[in-house]
């Protein structure tokens, strides 16, 4: 038995803990959001945050996460419109999608760590999302918006 | 003539022999009923349980190999040079435990490493450390032990084998290094100072991880605190041989033991997680502080802290490296695609909670186990920095991958010398971990 909240909800799975908790917030907890991508922590499709940070959780095991408090996509802003979120809609980031459950999540990590990040850091900190779609360009400039309507800024400049 | 001076030979050797057992030799300490609880006052009972948390009694009296055992009843599989000691019940069952301990045969096993029925305990129990503890301490952890749940279980046999498992040798080896008695005050040190000696020294013990043991599996009193191998880890040194490049100030100290982390050098992981979150997180944050306090004055670190500044600007700069621009190095690669999304820090300080490598221990020592480890084996939420974790990386990197992420990282955040045979050493660590930590997906 692994006990830990998601998205604010107690939530205790009986699963063997080795279990990914990828797997156990898809299958077990029915949230879809978040992406199954490589498998192995080098893609960051899967990434949620456990106490607020960002986290493969494609090769994290339920059992690392006992009592931790964990979010996804789901749970970032109960309307969909965090600030990460709202800025990826207006500049139309996504081609596919399918990594950008992942994106989001770490950009919002990054956010919390560098609230006015440079390029520089911005690369190095996304550098472990991939996407096929080389949305990339979009991504910096979406993060770049975020940043500013966080920070309470007229325009992204 | 040469018939006398044999004789006389053998009557000092026989008369030394003598003496020698009969300095081994001890009594048994006649059997008691168990103390009922009310023996004890509550107050008696929770500082035992402070104690018994800062001395780490359960993370040695706890078995954790195959099926966890029930905490204090004993059988923890300790591997030691000379063979596997199994730890001894210490709940009050009066077959299997200490049931029948007086609190005199307690206060002896304490401070001299006897067992109730006169035999010689191995220094696999650090009695060479709880023997500095005063008697008062000593009567808490008895009381807090005497008021647990009895629990019937009997242990494996120890496989030391010949000649080490003669107990009586013991006797010698207590000769040679036990220094039997409470801590003596320093008269010309700080009360918080001598907090942290006895507590490091005695109940803590922390040098009987940190500290190289001798052939015979004593401490070197040559080389306190220079660090150990332990449970295929590696116990850092704790003095001036420490290599990292900021220093451990007293401040560092204090909150890698009180919450796991020290943001300039990295987290309680492996054995030193529960050493944080099982122990000293019971104690009051006074002697925490005191513990601190005591390791910062042994690795001099007030006067070499002046160079830390230039430390994490040089840090602060290796943590960027190759990740901005092109990338066309694989190494560098797989460190950006695995690590910096965590890891990279654009400074001028290290973000807390982004633990960076260019000043982690782990990446500094001479060996490069303990990074294989956290690897390998990830952080839970309930190590490290409690709250969040690092995730295994057991099945997506083999051995070779291991071998050049971790030349990579030792060239490009380090001034050390290269690691050597890191492919073999890599699978070494993989091999001691008894469960892949994720089921292989594919």
């Amino acid at each position: 038995m692994t006990t830990f909240r998601l998205n604010g909800r107690e939530v205790t799975v009986d699963v063997p803990g080795d279990t990914p908790l990828l797997w156990v917030i898809r299958d077990e907890v029915g949230l879809t959001g978040t992406k199954f991508g490589c498998g192995i922590g080098m893609c960051g499709a899967c990434t949620i945050h456990i106490g607020g940070r960002a986290t493969r959780s494609c090769v994290t095991p339920v059992s690392a996460a006992e009592g931790a408090d964990i979010t996804t996509i789901e749970g970032i802003d109960p309307e969909g419109n965090h600030p990460v979120q709202q800025a990826w809609r207006e500049i139309q980031v996504p081609q596919c999608g399918y990594c950008q459950s992942g994106q989001i999540m770490q950009a919002v990590s990054l956010l919390k760590d560098y609230p006015s990040p440079t390029d520089e850091e911005i690369d190095a900190v996304m550098a472990g999302s991939l996407c096929r779609c080389m949305t990339y360009i979009r991504i910096r400039e979406a993060i770049k918006k975020a940043a500013a309507t966080a920070r309470g800024d007229a325009s992204n400049g | 003539m040469i018939k006398r001076i044999a004789a006389a030979i053998v009557g000092i050797g026989v008369a030394g022999g003598v003496g020698f057992l009969a300095y081994a030799w001890y009594p048994a300490i006649a059997p008691v009923a168990p103390p009922p609880p009310s023996s004890f006052s509550a107050a008696q009972i929770e500082r035992g349980r402070v104690l018994a948390a800062g001395g780490y009694c359960a993370e040695c009296h706890t078995r954790t190999d195959g099926k966890r055992g029930v905490e204090l009843a004993g059988d923890y599989k300790m591997d030691t040079p000379f063979g596997a000691i199994f730890s001894s019940n210490i709940t009050p069952d009066p077959e299997t435990g200490i049931g029948h301990w007086s609190e005199a045969a307690f206060k002896r096993a304490m401070r001299k490493g006897i067992s109730r029925d006169g035999t010689q305990l191995f220094p696999a129990f650090p009695f060479d450390h709880f023997t500095h503890m005063t008697d008062q301490d000593i009567d808490d952890v008895y009381a807090f032990l005497m008021t647990r749940e009895p629990v019937h279980s009997v242990k494996r046999d120890n496989t030391v084998g010949f000649p080490f498992n003669i107990r009586l040798e013991q006797a010698g080896w207590k000769l040679l290094f036990l220094h039997e008695g409470p801590l003596k005050n320093d008269p010309g040190q700080d009360a918080e100072w001598n907090r942290g000696a006895y507590l490091a020294e005695g109940l803590s013990h922390c040098s009987a991880c940190h500290t190289p043991r001798n052939l015979m599996g004593a401490e070197k009193a040559s080389a306190p605190y220079d660090g150990a191998p332990v449970d295929n880890w590696i116990a850092p040194p704790l003095n001036e041989h420490n290599p990292t490049p900021v220093v451990w100030t007293e401040d560092e100290y204090f909150k890698y033991l009180r919450f796991g982390s020290a943001p300039l050098h990295g987290s309680a992981a492996g054995p030193m997680s529960p050493v944080v979150h099982g122990g000293l997180s019971e104690m009051p944050e006074s002697d925490v502080h005191a513990i601190a306090h005591y390791l910062a004055q042994i690795d001099h670190s007030a006067t070499r802290v002046s160079q830390d500044p230039k430390a994490i600007a040089w840090a602060m700069q290796a943590s960027m490296k190759d990740l901005v621009g092109p990338q066309v190095n694989p190494n560098a690669k797989l460190y950006a695609g695995a690590c910096a999304a965590c890891h990279a820090n654009a400074g001028p300080q290290p973000v807390e909670g982004r633990p960076d490598l260019a000043l982690n221990n782990a990446l500094w020592l001479d060996e490069p186990t303990n990074l294989f480890q956290v690897i390998l084996r990830g952080i839970g939420t309930t190590e490290g920095i409690s709250t969040v974790s690092m995730p295994s990386f057991y099945h997506s990197f083999s051995d070779a991958d291991l071998a050049r992420l971790a030349a990579y990282l030792r060239a490009t955040r380090t001034t050390l010398p290269p690691w050597t045979d890191l492919e073999k050493k890599a699978g070494e660590v993989r091999k001691t971990l008894p469960v892949p930590p994720v089921a292989s997906s594919h």
